[in-house]
């Protein structure tokens, strides 16, 4: 059977860029509208009920979990997600710590430990304290085991963008900062 | 994005991953990730029943709801060339693809829906709203029949052992015996089982992870009819496996059938509650422990029996028993396996099978012995070290387990703990425990292939169909081909992941890095002699005439053994022959003569601090150190990532793994990852990994051992033993969890 002709026409901005859609169903998730629309496969599903965090992506600049939204409802957002955080070639100082400290191992929470600690740090709760990070990061699960190199490398990139001489690299603007 | 490599002689240099920025960027494209021209989405349905058969599915509501294209059932599901049950080798294991109505285990698919988006799909196999003709499940361990399986594990014996027992405990001074009990436990990787699926005719591409493309395309190509080169299983990323995606599993294999059926690609993700079902998981165990020991610590028997769980329709039993067979020197050893049939799916091969579940009981055994002997933990475990391997009295090919033992110690200040229990507090008033066990993996090889090209513009091309599961293949195979060729690892191309590529072997059993590694490595040897070849052969090359003396290959160029001035590039070597390449295949497998004569194991101790909440009974893990050894460290960075993997896997054994199964429906009732718990970041203490020093001429040629498993052994008898010392309360029944302190 076919979908009726009617549907749900939404804008997004998503990193950066006007997406706009039109939803055949209302039920699509904003985690789906990324991945299965807008062919933004770097947010992840593992659990498709906000229990694992790999979805995680900033939504005008908080992080949420995008299976647990839905996507009409967030018409007019401002999204990034993991593919919107570098500069060209030149790595979001979370990313570049996720690569020097090994916080990753099959990378496939990777994209949701990123955004959410770009989140974390933006926050401000977490600082510089490894206990406050690791809680601030505990709603992102990794499976392999890579806590000890993500808490390494959140707290690095905290420390890296709140060098008061050094200018942060990569995509820091009003989206994603 | 490449600056972030570093470079340089590679083997044992801690370079970070290859993959890291496409990992770190999203761009890293995983199963689900790929969405062909005109795919389809297919969502199973499962079983709410645990034994039965079903009776009804309202296909017509399903089919009638918009964007649904089509339901597959027993009813028109593709014929197979080859019944999914049909099992040609013990690790053929059953598979659940439509065959019959007929129910075995909970969750089991019992159907598709194949629709326009994935939400019509969700919804039609909602509307399928199945009725069942149910039977009542046994799903308990010991509930049923229980017999002597044929082999346990991975072909092991079932039974094994050396001495007398009976007058080993005879002699003992001390007797202990104590019975200790695991949760049944589920994989959980964080990527659901994944199917997007192609078919041209009788020509399948298919995107699904698996540890092992080899073994992978050889199953379906049975099932479907027909030839392995006419599959093409693309897993360039795989989001985790931990045994689960080992072989090819049910749901991964109904998206190839919804596609052929269709006619369409189609995507299948597993959900995340389907997958406590037809992917396999670690079964429960009871383990008995009867420990004879003399005065001074000296163990004369060791018995070791294990009762587990099977399926109804198929075999893999977890060989818990193993452990024994290796680690401690005793008079008389015994291990045996018994296992009863449950209404379950197949358990699996589970990070570290067997030794997981086994080393948690041995190690808190051992402790228990030793309060009774008043003696340190450490102290026994030193007194039974095994300088042979017990029961085949076979030479390890290297142990430096000792020097793990010490230097974990060391590191940690376990001279400073008191022997009884609930001498130590914290500033907070929370009870501190520290806890220690042996770590042991065995070091094992499978047969692998690669392919090695060295190129006429100075780069290499390395190919196997290895799989990098996150352990670091991507990284540490480079670097084993940057070596061995004499290249820096940026002229290195390498190619994984990709079922068309020569047998990779298995990324499991700790085998993956020793197997395809050792055949990268062979591969280069042959690729460099191809070119000495036309080197020593050529008048006009430096080279010429060194057959003798032989050469050697760096910098990417080959200089004689006796005169490296004499040198010539491998550019201009390859121009002059009027050639664009040179290639070899190398095969990587274990030495059959050098593994008769050799025990061939890694090792590691590791120690542990909890912290117990005297009133609430909360645990939180604040302290682990581990030492290990295993041969050659390819990339310290990668293995100390896979040693703390381990360790946070005993964490989650000892504090938070535990499927429960509703006895009477035969569900599981915490079938999620809000309710199925494992450790998030703030479970996770400061953990450090000493990389030990330990060289093995005989493991294999590079000299290296897996170490992908070992981490869990160990850790989590040695949490468990830690919080018997914080608290003076033993728990035998794991997980531990707050109500067995305060009950």
């Amino acid at each position: 059977m076919s979908f009726p002709e009617t549907g749900f026409p939404i804008t997004l901005t998503v990193n950066g860029v006007s997406r706009s859609l039109v939803l055949e169903d209302a039920r699509v998730t904003l985690l789906d509208a990324l991945r299965e629309r807008l062919d933004l496969t770097g947010s992840k599903k593992g659990c498709d009920r906000g229990q694992c965090g790999a979805c995680t992506v900033l939504l005008d600049g908080v992080r949420i979990n995008a299976c647990l939204a839905l996507a009409v409802s967030h018409d007019g957002a401002s999204i990034t997600t993991i593919e919107g955080l570098a500069d060209g070639d030149v790595l979001h100082p979370v990313q570049a710590a996720f690569v020097d400290h090994d916080g990753y191992q099959c990378g496939f929470c990777t994209p949701g430990q990123i955004m959410s600690a770009v989140g974390l740090i933006r926050e401000g709760q977490a600082g510089d304290d490894p206990e406050r990070v690791r809680e601030g990061m505990s709603g992102n699960l990794c499976r392999c085991g890579a806590y000890a190199g993500i808490t390494e490398a959140v707290l690095a990139a905290h420390a890296a963008m709140n060098a008061p001489d050094v200018l942060p690299g990569g995509n820091l603007s009003e989206d994603a900062a | 994005m490449t600056e972030r490599m570093r470079h340089g002689a590679s083997i044992g240099q801690p370079l970070t991953r290859r993959d890291g920025p496409a990992k770190v960027t999203g761009a890293a494209r995983y199963s689900a990730d790929f969405h062909p021209g005109g795919m389809l989405h297919a969502v199973m349905a499962v079983s709410a029943i645990a034994r039965g058969r079903v009776t009804h599915l309202d296909v017509a509501a399903a089919k009638a709801h918009p964007g649904v294209v089509d339901v597959m059932s027993p009813e028109n599901a593709p014929a197979l060339a080859k019944s999914p049950d049909e099992k040609d080798n013990p690790f053929a294991f059953r598979l659940d693809l439509l065959q019959n109505g007929n129910v075995r285990y909970a969750n089991q698919p019992i159907a598709v829906v194949i629709a326009e988006t994935l939400e019509a799909a969700t919804e039609g196999a909602a509307l399928l709203n199945p009725r069942y003709e149910a039977e009542t499940p046994s799903v308990e361990l010991g509930g049923e029949t229980i017999f002597t399986p044929d082999s346990v594990g991975a072909g092991s014996p079932t039974q094994e052992g050396s001495g007398d027992i009976e007058a080993g405990f005879a002699s003992a001074g001390t007797r202990m015996e104590a019975t200790y009990e695991t949760a049944a436990q589920y994989h959980n990787a964080l990527e659901p089982h994944t199917s997007v699926a192609q078919w041209d005719g009788d020509r399948l591409t298919l995107h699904t992870p698996t540890q092992a493309l080899w073994i992978a395309k050889g199953r379906l190509a049975g099932l479907f009819g027909i030839p392995q080169e006419n599959i093409h299983i693309v897993s360039h990323y795989l989001g985790g496996g931990f045994g689960s995606k080992g072989f090819i599993s049910s749901p991964q294999i109904l998206g190839i059938m919804a596609a052929k059926l269709v006619g369409r690609p189609v995507k299948l993700v597993t959900r995340r509650e389907q997958m406590f079902g037809s992917v396999g998981h670690r079964a429960a165990t009871r383990q008995t422990l009867k420990l004879g020991a003399k005065a001074d610590g000296t163990l004369t028997a060791l018995d070791h029996h294990t009762l587990t769980l099977t399926s109804r329709h198929d075999d893999f039993v977890e060989a818990c028993g193993l452990i024994a067979r290796h680690l401690y020197a005793s008079e008389a050893i015994a291990t045996t396996h018994a296992v009863s049939r449950a209404d379950i799916g197949t358990p699996i091969f589970m990070r570290a099978p067997g030794e997981a579940s086994g080393s948690v009981a041995v190690e808190s055994a051992l402790d228990e012995l030793a309060l009774q002997l008043d003696m340190d933990p450490l102290e026994l475990r030193l007194k039974n070290y095994a300088e042979v391997e017990p029961i085949t009295h076979r030479p390890f090919s290297s142990k430096a387990l000792r020097e793990c033992y010490a230097q974990g110690a060391e590191r940690f200040g376990w001279s400073k703990r008191p022997r009884q229990p609930r001498q130590m507090r914290d500033e907070n008033g929370l009870r501190v425990g520290w806890g220690m066990g042996t770590a042991t993996y065995p070091a094992g090889m499978m047969q692998g292939e690669a392919r090695a090209t060295i190129r006429a513009d100075g780069t290499a091309l390395v190919e196997t169909a290895a799989q990098d599961m996150g352990q670091g293949a991507w990284t540490v195979l480079a670097q084993i081909a940057a070596d061995g060729i004499g290249l820096d690892g940026d002229r290195v191309e390498l190619r994984i992941g990709d079922s068309d590529l020569p047998n990779g072997g298995l990324a499991g059993g700790s085998t993956g890095t020793a197997t395809s590694g050792s055949a990268v490595h062979a591969a280069t040897q042959g690729a460099l002699a191809a070119l000495e070849d036309l080197a020593v052969n050529d008048r006009a090359s430096p080279l010429y005439g060194a057959g003798n003396a032989g050469t050697v290959a760096e910098g990417g160029r080959l200089a004689r053994r006796d005169d490296p001035t004499r040198s010539e590039s491998f550019s201009d070597i390859l121009a002059r022959a009027g050639k664009d390449s040179v290639e070899a295949k190398g095969t990587g497998a274990g030495d059959p003569a050098s593994r008769k004569t050799y025990a061939m194991h890694a090792h590691g101790a590791v120690y542990a601090e909890v912290k117990v909440d005297p009133d609430l009974g909360q645990i939180r893990v604040t302290r682990l150190v581990g030492a290990f050894a295993a041969g050659r460290i390819v990339n310290p960075r990668l293995v100390r990532s896979q040693y703390y993997g381990g360790m946070i896997w005993g964490v989650s054994l000892a504090l938070h793994e535990h499927a429960v199964l509703d006895t009477r429906s035969g569900r599981v009732m915490n079938p999620n990852l809000a309710e199925y718990h494992v450790p998030v970041n703030a479970d996770v203490p400061s953990l450090e990994a000493i990389l030990v020093e330990e060289h093995d001429p005989h493991v294999n040629p590079l000299g290296i051992k897996g170490v992908g498993e070992i981490g869990i052994t160990g850790t989590a008898g040695a949490i468990a033993n830690a919080v018997w010392h914080a608290t003076g309360t033993r728990v035998r029944d794991f997980p531990i969890t707050l109500d067995k302190l305060l009950g």
